[in-house]
């Protein structure tokens, strides 16, 4: 356990650190560059809860992205500027998607759950594209930051930075909780056997939902933070592929663990960004990427350095 | 290991050149990867040759283009336009194919005071009350085509014509913009879904409501398939098919004869007759060995103004006022020829109706056959209540 | 009325189209269990050596054959390579791996040809337009396809259904340990059922060249579109993919063309013109969606094909 505990308290460490080591390299780009990454890592533990702990496969996740990110921009268009309006509505109308969503699709398994939440995303996406009075595909861009009073002003970056951190920390922190309780237990009970927790006498389906819509609501925050990072929403963060580079940074990272993800959405951003630099063909890279890591590191990055700081440990 | 990635990934994410105070930095944002990179590589290398024909230096100061790919996404976009201000702190930002991507980066870029020059998209909100002064059009407002094209059907005095765009905010801004000056009757307005491969449905209606011509905007894939079907179907011979951003040097090579005889409309095209065109052509020809499409002409362009801009500063980059003095006066050489800039700093300039015919050379081409509309404005310039 | 019937054809050819991209899908799904997204990928690849054959040899069917060979050989390829160790993970390895193989060839066809989408007419002999109703002239080309298409389900439904190797494919999906116990290799029986697979989605790419766009992602549209009818349909269901391929393609084609006028009726012009196109989209996923409430298996789950 020890090597896991280290890795998670470098990173987090690390996160805590960017600002001032940016400001004093006068390269304040990394700020929001690790603001993004901490934005994405939130919506890919969102999604590490129901598909590494509960074996549900959401091809539909960048949909509650995408209503919690719309949520900011809709208020603000009518000049409602609150921030705990903002967020409370992202959060609620994001758990409202998901409860709907997840009522119709739980009702099937496997490539079926995975085409149904597909399904689902699209008709998402094309409701933000008819959207005409909210910009349609054209967008929508939000005058002003989420307002917390003057003790937390999006207006300044580190704010900002600060704010998405401790939502980062918050989430792994009652992600933990969550796992390891009893609703946990019961939720990898269902991914393992099905089977065996309904003959035990277990409501999965109520377990599947209730995680479902923990997932989705939490994704609705990342929105709202993203909403505020580009001051900008677009219906194209909702397409079906976007919910699939969500999940390879879910993959990326390590299955099931909550912090993997984290470690996956930096790795999957900063290639992203390194990568599309040194060649426009640079998917031509990223797919074998993929192709190798899931075929032989089942585990992600994050299972590489419990292993190697086990092993050296 | 942990560290040792940490450590590789800011090696590589810090800038490459630091500080090089006389050196231009060009920011060019387009698409290069997917389908639609090909309009990139058109706007990639027509602002290679530019600048190369330039010596590498515009307005005498060595210059550098750094590339952005937008992957076709405004959020992206978005990302990209934040890093060439804020990391690469580029002095110049340009490119821009998608109206979406350019809304989404609009404010950030004219915030920081930087010159926004746009090589393509042209949406109606930063040619009215959005205008700032330090944007600059290399191209037309969205509206200005398809404006130029309602108004030859209308000269014409055609009626009954159908219309079909793609259901998105670009699919509907073309066809009020069509509207906008043709008073004849449209016998339908249909909007097929975004992306769509099969229009034989809509083909179909057509053949049932019997227009007198048919007015499309189709852009890339999805106009090579309608050009292609509607050929297919014989309905060529039987309702002439007029289009805008639909058949262009990036996608007749794919359509072939089932375009031969369309109409388009454009305020450019590769055989405008002025000196400065030809040599644009000839020398992409002659590097490139394929048609320049407009994509490729205003990025020349975007390139020949900042040349323009830095020149008439002296080279002093912090001297924006006297950029966009030069910018304005729109005296540089241009592939369109000459031309003037309106108020919202959008050009005001004929549009021309195109048709495409074989070319001696194998393939086809477009030609232009008519001046449609001499000194166009847009029609948005009075909702601009900038300074000057 | 006429009008009406020639939507209900549009939508059938549609459909037609639509099995012989979603047969192969179903196939792989339904005999070794593996999502293959890539399936898009091999369509592609079918289109693009057709178009890049026909431009150097002026022969459409040259082009069929060596887009056949290429996809058949790449496909033998990803499935010694990649598969053989997908086959025992679970479903989203199999959708990443896959999905890793899209960014893949996307790129590939453009690094070998480029980024201009390619030129591909319709077959000489097939231009013309053959009038199957009164007073519609219905491109040849489209005719030609419905008849591949159903050629394709026959001979699909006789192999499978009443030769020795549809027996051994369809003992394969449903016991492959007790298949392996008898002394049947296995293994290559899977590498043969996903060459065959492979050779359906090339076929599907060469015959949509010549109307649809020839241009690196050209898969990616269709896969949706196939996913939604085999699960329509019931995954590892020919039978199923072949009528849910039919009703996805009416329905969308009346949906495009009807709906609005429908709208209408109900709501008024500006309304339905507001939503008519939107919901017209999703008309597809709304149809997936209602049967899986109904019947989450898909209408045809297979006990066997």
């Amino acid at each position: 356990m020890g090597g896991r505990c280290g890795a998670i308290f470098v990173a987090l460490a690390a996160l805590a650190l960017v600002p001032a080591v940016a400001t004093v390299a006068e390269a304040p780009f990394y700020i929001g560059l690790f603001a993004r990454i901490m934005v994405f890592a939130i919506a890919a533990l969102s999604l590490d809860l129901i598909l590494g702990y509960g074996g549900l496969v959401s091809f539909g996740h960048a949909a509650y992205f995408g209503i919690g990110a719309y949520a900011v921009g809709i208020l603000s268009y009518y000049g409602v500027n609150d921030g705990i309006a903002h967020f409370a509505t992202a959060f609620i109308a994001a758990a409202i998607a998901a409860l709907f969503i997840g009522f119709v699709s739980l009702r099937t398994s496997g490539v079926y759950f995975i085409m149904i939440t597909l399904a689902f995303g699209q008709m998402v996406y094309f409701v933000g594209i008819g959207l005409n009075e909210y910009g349609g595909d054209d967008g929508l861009n939000i005058a002003r930051h989420s307002n917390f009073g003057a003790a937390l002003d999006f207006d300044r970056p580190v704010v900002f930075y600060y704010f998405t951190y401790a939502l980062l920390l918050l989430f792994l922190f009652l992600g933990g909780r969550i796992v390891r309780s009893r609703f946990g237990m019961l939720l990898q009970g269902v991914k393992s056997n099905e089977r065996r927790m309904i003959a035990l006498g277990f409501p999965t389906f109520r377990y599947k939902l209730a995680a479902f819509v923990m997932a989705g609501a939490v994704c609705g925050i990342a929105g709202a933070l993203f909403a505020n990072l580009t001051l900008f929403v677009s219906p194209s963060i909702m397409h079906w592929t976007r919910s699939g580079e969500i999940m390879m940074m879910v993959i990326l990272g390590g299955l099931g663990s909550l912090v993997g993800p984290v470690f996956g959405a930096a790795v999957y951003l900063i290639l992203e960004s390194v990568l599309s630099r040194l060649t426009e063909h640079w998917q031509a890279v990223l797919g074998p990427l993929l192709i190798l890591v899931v075929l032989f590191s089942k585990t992600g990055l994050y299972g590489i350095f419990a292993v190697s700081r086990r092993r050296s440990g | 290991m942990k560290k040792y990635l940490a450590a590789v990934a800011s090696l590589l994410l810090f800038p490459a050149s630091a500080g090089a105070a006389d050196n231009v930095k060009i920011g060019f944002i387009t698409t290069l990867s997917g389908p639609a990179g090909i309009i990139g590589k058109h706007m990639k290398d027509a602002s290679e040759l530019a600048l190369m024909m330039l010596g590498g230096k515009v307005g005498g100061v060595p210059a550098q283009i750094v590339y952005g790919d937008d992957q076709q996404k405004p959020d992206i976009g978005r990302q990209v336009a934040d890093e060439m201000l804020t990391r690469d702190k580029v002095d110049f930002l340009t490119g821009v194919i998608w109206s979406n991507v350019m809304l989404a980066i609009y404010q950030p870029a004219i915030q920081s005071g930087t010159l926004l020059i746009s090589a393509n998209a042209g949406p109606h909100e930063i040619a009215g009350e959005k205008c700032a002064p330090n944007f600059f059009s290399a191209s037309w407002q969205n509206d200005q085509t398809p404006e130029a094209m309602g108004k030859f059907m209308d000269d014409q005095k055609m009626s009954d014509v159908y219309l079909i765009a793609p259901d998105y905010a670009a699919g509907h801004d073309m066809m009020s913009g069509f509207k906008r000056f043709f008073k004849g009757k449209v016998v339908a307005e249909t909007y097929a879904k975004f992306g769509q491969s099969d229009y034989q449905v809509e083909i179909s209606q057509i053949r049932d409501a019997n227009p007198k011509a048919v007015f499309a905007f189709l852009p890339g894939g999805m106009g090579i398939q309608f050009v292609k079907q509607y050929a297919q179907a014989g309905m060529r011979e039987k309702i002439p098919l007029y289009s805008a951003f639909t058949v262009d040097e990036t996608t007749l090579p794919a359509i072939g004869d089932a375009a031969e005889g369309n109409y388009e409309v454009g305020f450019w095209s590769p055989d405008l007759d002025n000196p400065r065109n030809k040599e644009f052509v000839t020398a992409f020809r002659q590097k490139y060995n394929y048609w320049p499409s407009y994509y490729a002409a205003q990025s020349f362009d975007a390139i020949a103004m900042i040349d323009r801009a830095v020149a008439a500063a002296k080279g002093d980059l912090a001297d924006k006022k006297t950029m966009i003095a030069a910018l304005e006066k729109a005296d540089f050489p241009s592939v369109r020829g000459k031309f003037k800039y309106n108020t919202n700093h959008f050009p005001i300039e004929n549009f021309y109706l195109l048709r495409i015919v074989k070319d001696p050379d194998g393939g086809y081409v477009r030609k232009t056959e008519k001046t449609v509309f001499a000194d166009h404005a847009d029609a948005y310039a009075g909702e601009c209540k900038m300074q000057h | 009325m006429i009008y009406a019937i020639e939507q209900v054809l549009n939508g059938v050819q549609f459909g037609v189209m639509l099995f012989l991209m979603a047969a192969g899908l179903t196939l792989i799904f339904g005999i070794m269990n593996l999502i293959n997204l890539a399936h898009g990928s091999l369509y592609m690849i079918g289109a693009y050596v057709a178009a890049g054959v026909f431009s150097a040899t002026g022969s459409f069917l040259l082009g069929l054959a060596a887009a056949l060979t290429a996809a058949v050989l790449i496909g033998i390829a990803i499935e010694i390579i990649v598969f053989r160790t997908l086959y025992e993970r679970d479903h989203l390895d199999q959708v990443l791996a896959t999905f890793g193989l899209i960014l893949f060839f996307n790129e590939m066809v453009r690094i070998l040809w480029g980024s201009t989408a390619l030129y591909m007419p319709v077959p000489g002999f097939l231009s013309g337009r053959v009038e199957l109703l009164p007073g519609i002239p219905y491109p040849a080309y489209r005719v030609a396809i419905i008849a591949v298409g159903l050629a394709i389900a026959l001979l699909l439904y006789l192999v499978i259904a009443r030769t020795r190797i549809g027996m051994l494919i369809r003992a394969g999906a449903s016991n492959r340990v007790m298949l392996g116990a008898l002394g049947i290799n296995v293994t290559l029986l899977y590498t043969l059922v996903f060459a065959l697979g492979s050779a359906l989605a090339a076929l599907a790419g060469v015959m949509a060249g010549p109307i649809f766009t020839v241009e690196s992602g050209m898969g990616e549209s269709v896969l949706i579109l196939a996913f939604v009818v085999i699960v329509i349909g019931g995954i590892g269901s020919i039978r199923g993919a072949f009528i849910a391929a039919l009703l996805v393609g009416v329905v969308d084609a009346t949906g495009r063309a009807f709906l609005r006028p429908f709208l209408t009726i109900f709501m008024g012009g500006s309304a339905a013109a507001k939503f008519g196109p939107a919901l017209a989209s999703m008309l597809i996923y709304i149809l997936m969606v209602a049967v899986l409430f109904v019947r989450p298996q898909g209408l045809f789950p297979p006990r066997g094909l």
